[in-house]
């Protein structure tokens, strides 16, 4: 009975009741859906880095409320700082070392590792397992293979009769540490993005180049890496975001020292700017980092990604 | 069958240098986790003598000791408790966004998307003073919650992203039935989206939970009491009390990694995948 009668009304107006209803619902699946992330997202992300620029402009120990007004002088503080220059250069090399060590690494091992025998799988795992083993635990991991008394470095040295080196220690040393933890700790993640991109490839070009009498290193520079550039632009990318960012692994190993040999951007904001509570100083650190970062990904973004 | 008579060639040694090369990277990788987890079987006397061998005597003590304390557990609890908290919230909270993003075009969607993505571009690093302030305002400091919402809020963009290209690859036309049938939105997200979005909200749900579980910069920051610290903090503390006795801080590193460790061997294939898939945020 109700089909007949829904059947004779006339059809325009159907749709437009069923038009606003549409709207309706419409409205109403925004106003609940959107709100509770766009509250989060503001009050906890975009709020709070406004505010470092707002409170980068005093100096303000965090309590009552921020009332003497500096100017840029935090700024100028914080480039005067010789830690912050060693910080800087820390990430820099940081970035370098990936991008000659870590990334070549990581390709070598994913062209060993795509092809199928016994034992490939397991290689993947145990190299991709350091990527998702906390950064906390793996400083610790390495501040005991590091350790002068009892590391395992330790050991080999006096398997030589030679006095060990600690490499923590000494402020020409510290960043190498640092360094061969990073590479340890991250070519795996770099790997797997090779892995997947090679699995993508089509084996039937491969096989063509191979009978044209391409050699391996023809196959690999002529066929293999051109194939697998955007994906090589992107662990690029996240090489660098990665260190811009990186300081769960610097704290277990040595808290920036010795001597700030071996801050990084982020720990140097956490040593000079949250231990000391100088919420101006800090906040001007944190801006010069946003703006690193989101240079870094325009610029990126625009020049080498524009065709992903 | 192939002869070797005949098709006999010349030694190749790429497979040699391929392996060998093999080997090395996996002893580099593997050397130092094993004798972490043997370490914490010696006495900090042999650790000293013989710290790659296998222990003459397995000191089960060291272990015992730290499962039979209420500091692991506690540790633990808190870790679990923060970090299925910050899954749970971003799980919902992102989907909806997604969901709206991906089915429906209003006034501003686009703006409001992009000014969303915005936060892809930062860690919460660069605005951890003011979101420590922000967090002290809203009487949230020493809570779970003041560790939660930040994380949460940082892993929005992210999974927004990730959420909206999953719904717009499902069936357009799934979405058009259940429209004309008069099915409302939020009826169709959750009896259609979601029960369809099961790989998406497991790759999602991994990435937030294994970040907030090894989370270390925004608990340190927002939580002073020992009783609320999750295990990276804790692990720092127990490493500061005991700083010479290896033995005992390597069995600890073991246990907090072991849960990790044994996720990550059950649910390979997710965590790859998620891990993979949500590296923007490092």
């Amino acid at each position: 009975m109700t089909s007949s009668v829904s059947a004779s009304l006339p059809r325009p107006r159907a749709r437009g009741s069923l038009g606003k209803l549409l709207a309706d619902d419409k409205l109403a699946t925004i106003a609940l859906f959107l709100p509770p992330a766009l509250l989060l997202y503001t009050l906890f992300v975009i709020l709070p880095i406004g505010e470092a620029g707002f409170y980068s402009a005093f100096s303000w120990n965090g309590f009552g409320s921020p009332t003497n007004w500096v100017g840029f002088d935090n700024y100028r503080y914080v480039f005067e700082n010789r830690a912050f220059g060693l910080a800087l250069r820390n990430n820099v090399l940081i970035i370098v070392v990936s991008l000659l060590i870590q990334l070549p690494l990581a390709l070598a091992l994913a062209i060993a590792l795509s092809e199928r025998f016994r034992g490939a799988v397991a290689l993947r795992m145990l190299f991709f397992l350091p990527y998702v083993l906390a950064e906390i635990a793996t400083g610790l991991i390495f501040s005991f293979v590091y350790d002068g008394n009892y590391g395992l470095l330790a050991s080999i040295w006096r398997l030589f009769g030679a006095e060990a080196p600690h490499l923590l220690a000494s402020p020409q040393t510290s960043m190498l540490a640092i360094l061969i933890v990073i590479i340890w700790k991250y070519f795996g993640f770099h790997m797997m993005l090779y892995i997947a991109a090679l699995q993508g490839i089509d084996r039937s070009l491969i096989e063509a180049a191979r009978i044209d009498g391409a050699s391996r290193y023809e196959l690999l520079r002529y066929v293999v890496i051109p194939l697998l550039s955007p994906t090589i632009r992107l662990s690029v990318f996240f090489s660098v975001v990665g260190s811009l960012q990186l300081f769960d692994l610097v704290m277990p190993l040595t808290r920036g020292g010795p001597a700030d040999s071996s801050n990084t951007l982020v720990s140097f904001l956490y040593n000079f700017g949250v231990m000391r509570m100088r919420v101006g100083f800090g906040s001007a650190v944190g801006v010069i980092l946003f703006c690193i970062c989101v240079t870094f990904a325009f610029t990126y973004k625009r020049w080498m990604m524009r065709d992903d | 069958m192939t002869s070797p008579s005949r098709t006999r060639r010349r030694f190749d040694p790429a497979p040699l240098y391929k392996a060998l090369f093999l080997t090395l990277v996996a002893a580099f990788v593997a050397v130092p986790l094993i004798a972490t987890v043997l370490g914490g079987f010696k006495s900090l006397g042999e650790l000293r003598t013989n710290p790659f061998g296998l222990p003459q005597s397995w000191e089960w003590e060291n272990y015992w000791g730290i499962l039979a304390s209420k500091r692991y557990w506690m540790l633990l609890r808190n870790s679990l408790i923060i970090a299925s908290l910050s899954t749970f919230l971003t799980l919902v909270v992102a989907a909806m966004a997604g969901f709206v993003f991906a089915h429906l075009k209003f006034f501003g969607s686009r703006m409001l998307s992009e000014y969303l993505m915005l936060g892809l571009l930062f860690p919460a690093a660069t605005a951890i003073l003011p979101l420590f302030i922000k967090v002290r305002d809203l009487g949230l400091l020493d809570t779970y919650f003041g560790v939660v919402l930040p994380q949460v809020a940082f892993s929005l963009a992210m999974s927004i992203l990730l959420f909206r290209r999953f719904f717009k690859d499902l069936p357009p036309e799934l979405l058009e039935a259940a429209l004309i049938d008069g099915c409302s939105y939020i009826a169709y997200f959750r009896h259609m989206t979601l029960p369809l979005s099961r790989p998406i909200l497991a790759t999602v749900g991994t990435i937030a939970f294994v970040h907030s579980w090894n989370a270390y910069l925004v608990p340190l920051v927002m939580l002073n009491s020992d009783n609320l610290y999750p295990w990276p903090l804790g692990i720092m503390v127990y490493q500061g009390e005991y700083s010479a006795d290896w033995h005992l801080i390597l069995a600890f590193i073991t246990l907090t990694i072991l849960p990790t460790i044994v996720l990550f061997l059950l649910a390979q294939k997710h965590i790859v995948a998620g891990l993979t898939a949500g590296a923007v945020k490092g």
